[in-house]
């Protein structure tokens, strides 16, 4: 006889293979649905949680960018003897003729001058405020402006005038200044001329009360040494000024001198995962495992429903693979719409939110390729089981014992 | 048509009529020999004690017996969907029992037809592609099986409505529609088990009308049935009793190899042969 008769076999081409893993999904729509959800939820959770930390993190880091990651501070360290030590005065100019460097500005502690609403207040309530003698470019050094009022002017740096960081004029209880009103520093009325908006990268800003350094010295008498120097540097130098700064500002003791970039530590902080984070892709994973269980008793019950469309394929013609790869790949395709689902959901819900904060959406790319692939690999796996149980199911039985 | 046709073994000599082939002379399309069948238990049940059945190219075959004689095993082992304990089955002159089962199931795809009772016919899916399933698993692309689909569709005299669900049909159509599927690849032997079982006495008439109307066109067909009436009627009737073929009136020829009037005809007579639109009561 002719030997191709006994040798040869159908492959199914992909088109014909597509078609038949959709035969369970189309005739019983509602439950297909249904079973895909469990998949759906878990990716979603998973890619919103992932795209909403990303879309977060990028905010911040843009706006960090923006504010600049080219500010470096030199603030005074501690002396040998556990004192506090100090930079000398000449320390701005010093540090101003490193090359790169574009600009230096400086604030200067007010030891023992504090600051009140009134002479009335217990000595004790501070508030935690300090007062500072600051330069008079310094706002946008630190990248902050006034929120109300002037900043100091090199005729009112001479008197008794005062600029209120944002969190100081908060505790202090003003939200406004009208011509006229003052507050009590040091032992004496000083004027308000303004409150600045909070300084995100230097945060010691906001909780000090700011006089120009002649007043200082003239009502509060300050001994004229910086105590920290913020200068700017150019981007591509930064960390070359870096390197000098400590010697430049100090050159008897530079080991008394403290460096830093507030920038860096920002984006330190902005990188790191929330705990939240790991909560909620923990529930997004029960949520998929749910969907796999959900998947197989799917299958499972749809092999013992379609017992007689199993046998009459084998009478077809279909072997016991043709049998398995059917159910393995509507399982596939069960999973994979749960995924793809799960993806748009998620991806959308982090687009709105994104779109309420003002932030870029982004959706990292192992969240949405991890998702479908989690998706196709749940679908696999549940459908295994149920694939082989219908390839084993003899026709006869199949189709005799209906 | 560009696809070729699986080959029929020992058809030296084919003719067609109706554009369905019929196996050339020389070997027999089945032969059945000295076969067994039983299905383990306390004790085993014996459902074949030794059948030996030789199916002709063109014969149309009645196989009678009371439930339980062992005429469904038969129909099984004929169809190559279980393998006999004892004996062989060799379909177009093929050994079952020497070929692996992906083989036989190539076997089922191009060479046996099968009809049921129950028609299982896929209700989601529109006629003309249940019609062309019949082909899916034997390797001819979508488009092909379904011009094929078509031509088997206008054999058995529905090829008006393809494009609906078989749900909208009557129980009649559904069957005809059932061995437009078993017919579209072209089968050596059609096997049919109780193929007017789940339908009334005159829609059950059409249908054994239309089955003699393939027979004229050359399709081997053996029908197995537990309605002695209808059996008699046939060219060749088998008889199967307790897992024996306890009588076979041998192949006919002639005149006598049509399936014979009813005796009394129905008050309803469908009409016959023409392949014309039978009027059957929906379901």
């Amino acid at each position: 006889m002719t030997a191709t008769a006994t040798r040869r076999r159908a492959r199914l081409p992909l088109s014909d293979l597509t078609r038949l893993s959709t035969v369970g999904l189309r005739t019983r729509k509602l439950r297909a649905g249904l079973s895909a959800l469990g998949i759906a939820i878990g990716v979603a959770a998973i890619v919103a949680v992932l795209g909403l930390s990303a879309s977060s993190q990028a905010a911040l880091l843009n706006e960090i960018n923006q504010l600049g990651t080219n500010l470096l501070t030199v603030s005074n360290g501690q002396s040998f003897t556990g004192g506090t030590a100090e930079l000398p005065t000449t320390a701005p100019v010093m540090i101003g003729r490193i090359s790169g460097v574009q600009q230096v500005q400086t604030t200067g502690a007010v030891n023992g001058a504090k600051a009140y609403r009134n002479p009335y207040i217990p000595s004790g309530n501070t508030n935690g405020l300090s007062v500072q003698a600051a330069s008079l470019d310094l706002l946008p050094v630190v990248a902050t402006t006034v929120a109300q009022g002037h900043y100091l002017n090199a005729a009112t740096a001479q008197e008794p005038v005062t600029v209120l960081g944002a969190g100081a004029a908060q505790r202090l209880g003003i939200d406004r200044i009208y011509p006229g009103e003052r507050v009590w520093v040091g032992g004496q009325w000083m004027y308000i001329a303004g409150i600045l908006k909070p300084a995100v990268l230097v945060s010691a800003i906001d909780s000090s009360v700011v006089v120009g350094y002649p007043a200082a010295e003239k009502y509060l008498g300050f001994d004229g040494h910086p105590s920290t120097i913020y200068l700017r540097a150019q981007n591509d130098r930064v960390n070359a000024v870096d390197d000098l700064l400590a010697a430049t500002a100090n050159p008897e003791n530079p080991n008394q001198v403290n460096v830093s970039q507030p920038s860096s530590a920002l984006v330190a902080q902005a990188e790191a995962k929330s705990a939240l984070n790991g909560l909620f892709l923990g529930l997004g994973a029960v949520a998929l495992l749910v969907g796999a269980v959900g998947v197989a008793n799917i299958m499972i019950i749809s092999v013992l429903e379609r017992r007689s469309e199993i046998g009459l394929r084998r009478a077809l013609g279909a072997t016991k693979g043709h049998i398995r790869t059917q159910f393995l790949s509507e399982a596939l395709l069960l999973g994979l719409l749960g995924g793809a689902f799960g993806v748009t959901f998620g991806a959308a819900s982090t687009a709105v939110y994104a779109h309420t904060k003002h932030w870029a959406t982004v959706i990292p790319t192992e969240a949405w390729a991890g998702g479908i692939a989690a998706s196709l690999i749940i679908g696999a796996v549940a459908g295994l089981m149920p694939a082989l149980r219908a390839a084993r199911l003899s026709p006869t039985q199949a189709l005799w014992s209906v | 048509m560009t696809y070729t046709l699986p080959p029929t073994p020992g058809a030296h000599a084919v003719a067609a009529v109706d554009g369905f082939a019929i196996g050339g002379a020389g070997v027999p399309v089945l032969d059945v020999d000295g076969v067994t069948k039983s299905y383990p238990g306390e004790p085993p049940v014996q459902a074949l004690r030794g059948a030996n059945l030789t199916i002709g190219p063109g014969e149309l075959v009645g196989v009678v017996g009371p439930s339980g004689s062992g005429k469904t095993t038969l129909l099984q082992l004929m169809g190559t969907l279980d393998r006999p304990t004892s004996g062989r089955v060799r379909l177009t002159g093929l050994d079952v029992a020497t070929m692996a089962d992906d083989a036989v199931a190539y076997l089922r795809a191009t060479q046996i037809g099968f009809i049921f009772q129950q028609f299982f016919l896929a209700e989601h899916s529109t006629v003309l592609d249940n019609v062309a399933d019949g082909l899916l698993y034997a390797g001819i692309p979508l488009k092909h099986r379904r011009q094929r689909a078509l031509d088997a569709l206008e054999l058995v005299g529905v090829a008006q409505r393809p494009h609906v669900r078989p749900t909208q049909l009557s129980s009649g159509q559904r069957q005809r529609i059932a061995i437009a599927r078993a017919l579209v690849g072209q089968p050596a032997i059609v096997l049919a088990d109780e193929p007017t079982g789940n339908l009334d006495q005159a829609t059950g008439q059409s249908i054994l009308a239309l089955i003699d109307q393939l027979h004229q066109a050359g399709s081997t067909i053996v029908v197995i049935t537990h309605d002695h009436a209808i059996a008699e009627r046939m060219p060749r009737k088998v008889e199967i009793l307790d897992g024996h073929i306890v009588a076979d009136t041998g192949p006919a020829a002639g005149t006598h190899s049509r399936i014979r009037p009813l005796a009394q005809p129905l008050t309803h007579a469908p009409q016959t042969a023409s392949g014309g639109p039978v009027s059957e009561e929906p379901s």
